[in-house]
């Protein structure tokens, strides 16, 4: 017999290779944060921190894009206006008023907890911030629907 | 005359085997008692239906921290995981974030490399790790870790805990070089506060609260990650 025994057997290479990484999540590898499976109250809301935080980064540059408009015209921005202040629409003001509330109160709540002072009480802060939160932003809706 | 108390449940279990194609799951058929673990359930596939099944274990109470391993998403130590506690379907993977080896036996060897070398926050005997307390090891927590489902530079919990819990009793070590390497954006201030660290070890060594005791002390230290 010639030659190494080991390199003739079918698929060393293949066996030798490593072996994929096992994620989380339902698609790519950066996803898994955002597996809600097995997760508790800091799993959850720190995905929701983040899925918040990346949509008011988005807003931001929509909205700056939005303002743009100013400069093509007077009845450009009319219309625009018109379209945004119909009620349908004014739903979404809703949804990122909630954006808004959750990432303050909860960037407050992780910055007291990830800075060491109040690691114990994370789960009291969280009640504490919706229960000042959720009023505010029954207040904003009423607002935003003319309510008040 | 069958057990009135054991009932069929179906185990769907992560296949992976070198060389073999890709990733799959199998079904299995398994009887199970008030007393079944996820654990017993594996062993009576791999004696009963297939033998080629690679399940890692050790001590069976706990203490080993070897059978790790995702049931339904959630990390568990598969040897107290009980059957009765889960559904009729009951998905079984590996660890997350670990390569796998096989099957659901996941590669530990990046588990510790996470550790640093030069410092020793695992204290050593003859060239074999020793366990720290509370910790075994089991890296149920960096599976569970979403920051670490995010960025594979992140050191993740379990090495943070042996940071601070030598800082806590440092026995003579070199605190500073500790701190040193705790104090970077991949360290310390990687945590980004999801806490499912502690949800996830089964020895209650709370490595989110470890982790926030670290980052205070570095915080009063002023320390800030090198920026």
């Amino acid at each position: 017999m010639s030659g190494s025994p080991a390199a003739e057997l079918p698929g060393t290479a293949d066996r030798a290779a490593p072996g994929p990484v096992h994620h989380k999540g339902p698609g790519p590898a950066p996803s898994g944060w955002l597996d809600p499976r097995g997760r508790g109250l800091g799993g959850r809301t720190f995905a929701l921190h983040r899925i918040t935080g990346i949509a008011l980064l988005v807003y931001l540059y929509v909205h700056l894009g939005v303002l743009s408009m100013l400069l093509i015209g007077r009845s450009a921005w009319g219309d625009f206006l018109s379209v945004v202040t119909a009620k349908g629409f004014l739903a979404f003001d809703v949804v990122l008023m909630f954006g808004l509330l959750f990432h303050a109160f909860n960037g407050i709540r992780v910055a007291l907890v990830g800075s060491g002072v109040a690691v114990s009480h994370q789960r009291a802060l969280f009640w504490a911030a919706t229960v000042i939160g959720a009023p505010l932003l029954v207040y904003a809706a009423l607002h935003v629907f003319g309510g008040t | 005359m069958s057990d009135p108390e054991t009932e069929t449940r179906m185990l769907r279990v992560y296949r992976f085997k070198r060389g073999d194609g890709g990733e799959h799951f199998d079904e299995f058929e398994v009887p199970t008692g008030p007393r079944t673990t996820v654990l017993d359930a594996l062993r009576w596939i791999q004696l009963n239906r297939d033998p080629s099944l690679a399940v890692r274990h050790s001590c069976l109470h706990a203490s080993c921290g070897t059978c790790g391993v995702q049931v339904d998403g959630h990390e568990e130590l598969a040897c107290v995981c009980a059957m009765r506690d889960q559904g009729q379907e009951v998905t079984v993977e590996p660890l997350a974030n670990l390569p796998i080896l096989t099957d659901l036996v996941v590669d530990m060897d990046e588990f510790f490399a996470r550790f640093p070398d030069e410092h020793p926050i695992i204290r050593r005997s003859e060239g074999e790790y020793v366990r720290l307390e509370d910790c075994i090891e089991c890296g149920l927590c960096l599976s569970a870790c979403p920051v670490a489902a995010t960025s594979r530079h992140y050191v993740g919990p379990a090495a943070l805990v042996a940071a601070q819990r030598l800082l806590e009793e440092p026995r003579g070590a070199d605190c500073e070089a500790v701190v040193d390497w705790a104090d970077r954006p991949e360290a310390a201030w990687g945590c980004h506060v999801g806490l499912e660290c502690t949800r996830a070890c089964p020895a209650d060594a709370i490595p989110a609260e470890r982790i926030m005791a670290l980052r205070h002390r570095l915080t009063l230290d002023g320390k800030d990650g090198g920026s």
